[in-house]
């Protein structure tokens, strides 16, 4: 695989940081592949807009910062509004269905809705569903295997949540598979 | 908990540094929390208690760098990590560092300026105040990370250079690096080579500035039983104020040549198909992974285009650049400044200097690269 380029957007407080964070550690660490991930936000410590670009492929990355998204993963409408049509043509794009109204979007790419955040509440904790939209992610974007994400969710949750962390991987995993299948 | 976090790691960089720090013995670290160096000032926080080490975070940078200096005067190896505004502050100490000899490192994790400038955005164009920022002649060392392994990398090595040479050692990274997170391989404690300051043999005739051959005096620790006077008036061999022009010849003539005499020792940088070259990109830090693509896409298109990135900045490799300039056409120089290190490659090189610019904020482009390699290729 060449160099692939997954942008994760969201606001302060859901965890998109720490998901992009999780990823580049899947590819880097639990998989014979280079991993660089960058992170951009605002001064607020919770609600201002974020992104995290995590670039992925089997040669050393010399360039490091994000340039157009293979994968796109958007966590609130603001995200949507700002990064929707900075997109390959081959890319994926990956909205949280109940945050983001993903109507204005007009390219011809392939769009996957993912309930994360709903899955996430049904399953008592909302913050997991960065957790579930990584699940999600392994499933539909060819760019990580399912253990290698698994293993970088358990070294990267505080001790004691990792029962809760890996339902959630599953749950979206599982749900990605079937949206794959339809 | 370990000192030295043996293991295979997805680190910031800002953390690879503080580790770096950790794995080179560091024992106390004296700061105030600037971004975007926070991280590093965060987790030596975390780490130097569980290993008995030091942390405190004092009033301001002034006042940082004079706690680093006076722990390692007592023996401690001693950092600080800053950023343009705190590394303004420091000046005054790193000079009163280089005339005392007190090893230490001072990470600056580069962001935009001038002033305040840009906090959280990148910038590299605290390059000349490294080597010219203090007032009075001295010379500077100064490595310039381009990955979070080279963070790792490198605090180590400006640990070792610090404590071999008794001085400041600036570890000049940027907020690109120091914010970015990669694979970080660290290896075991046995495999880490250590360097420690040269220590005076026997407590008779002991005196604190006079040097061995190598110019360097061995060091007494504060509290050992050695009668020494620290200042930074120009002083003698006793470490006593002597105002006048011969010992100030004398000292400031030594502390400089204890530096260029060894300058090839202490310079490093790596070279990535300059053999052939008709255009070598002279780039570090940030930028020259932006420097590394272009020439990997001019190669393809049949340019002639290498690429030797800097390791240490100070001393400047200028007998290299020397070298080079034989067989080059020309030289493009990229860095996230209004071109600082371009004029240094300037002095050495006889061929065309080409600056590319940046006024910080972001990532110098590749494509910015490319375009001036391509407009001196024709």
């Amino acid at each position: 695989m060449s160099r692939k380029e997954v942008r994760i957007g969201g606001f302060g407080g859901q965890g998109i940081i720490l998901a992009g964070f999780i990823l580049g550690k899947a590819v880097a660490i639990y998989e014979k592949k280079e991993a660089v991930q960058t992170q951009s936000y605002g001064p607020e410590a919770r609600g201002g807009s974020c992104l995290a670009d995590v670039i992925i492929s089997d040669e050393d990355i010399n360039y490091p910062m994000g340039t157009v998204p293979d994968v796109l993963v958007l966590m609130s409408q603001d995200a949507f509004n700002e990064n929707h049509d900075k997109i390959a043509d081959d890319a994926i794009l990956i909205v949280d269905e109940d945050l983001v109204d993903a109507s204005a979007f007009r390219k011809k790419n392939k769009v996957f809705k993912a309930p994360a955040t709903r899955i996430a509440e049904e399953l008592g904790k909302k913050i997991v569903a960065n957790i579930v939209m990584l699940g999600f992610l392994a499933a539909v974007a060819d760019v990580v295997s399912h253990d290698a994400m698994k293993k970088a969710i358990l070294d990267s949750v505080p001790k004691g949540t990792e029962d809760l962390n890996l339902e959630a991987f599953e749950k979206g995993y599982e749900h990605g598979k079937n949206s794959v299948a339809n | 908990m370990k000192a030295v976090l043996t293991g295979r790691h997805f680190m910031l960089g800002d953390i690879a540094c503080a580790e770096g720090a950790m794995a080179a013995g560091c024992n106390f670290f004296g700061g105030y929390p600037i971004t975007p160096a926070t991280e590093t000032a965060e987790r030596m926080a975390l780490r130097l208690p569980q290993v008995g080490g030091h942390y405190i975070q004092m009033e301001d940078e002034i006042g940082s760098l004079a706690a680093v200096l006076g722990a390692s005067c007592a023996g401690a190896k001693a950092m600080t990590a800053t950023s343009g505004p705190g590394f303004s502050l420091m000046q005054e100490n790193i000079g009163l560092g280089i005339v005392t000899e007190t090893p230490c490192v001072i990470v600056n994790v580069q962001r935009g300026g001038p002033s305040t400038g840009l906090p959280t955005l990148a910038g590299q164009a605290d390059m000349m105040q490294a080597k010219w920022g203090s007032h009075g002649d001295y010379e500077a060392i100064a490595y310039v990370p381009n990955s979070c392994q080279e963070m790792f990398d490198f605090t180590i090595k400006a640990f070792n250079t610090a404590e071999k040479y008794r001085q400041p050692v600036f570890v000049m990274a940027d907020e690109i690096i120091g914010h970015m997170t990669e694979r970080v391989v660290i290896p075991g404690p046995k495999k880490i080579k250590l360097v420690s300051r040269k220590r005076p043999k026997g407590k008779k005739n002991y005196l604190p500035f006079k040097p061995d051959k190598d110019l360097i005096p061995p060091m007494a620790l504060a509290g050992e039983g050695h009668a020494i006077h620290v200042t930074g008036l120009t002083h003698d061999a006793r470490g006593y104020p002597v105002i006048d022009e011969e010992t100030q010849h004398e000292m400031v003539t030594r502390l400089i040549e204890k530096i260029r005499r060894n300058a090839p020792k202490i310079w490093e940088f790596e070279e990535v198909m300059t053999e052939d070259a008709d255009i070598v990109v002279v780039s570090y830090g940030a930028a020259s992974r932006s420097a590394g693509r272009a020439v990997n896409i001019a190669r393809k298109e049949g340019i002639k285009a290498g690429l030797m990135r800097l390791i240490t900045a100070w001393p400047f490799p200028e007998k290299r650049i020397k070298e080079l300039a034989e067989s080059a056409k020309a030289f493009v120089v990229p860095e996230i400044n209004m071109g600082q290190i371009s004029r240094e490659v300037e002095r050495f090189a006889s061929g065309r200097v080409l600056s590319v610019t940046h006024a910080g904020g972001g990532m110098l482009s590749p494509e910015a690269v490319l375009q001036k390699i391509k407009e001196v290729a024709k």
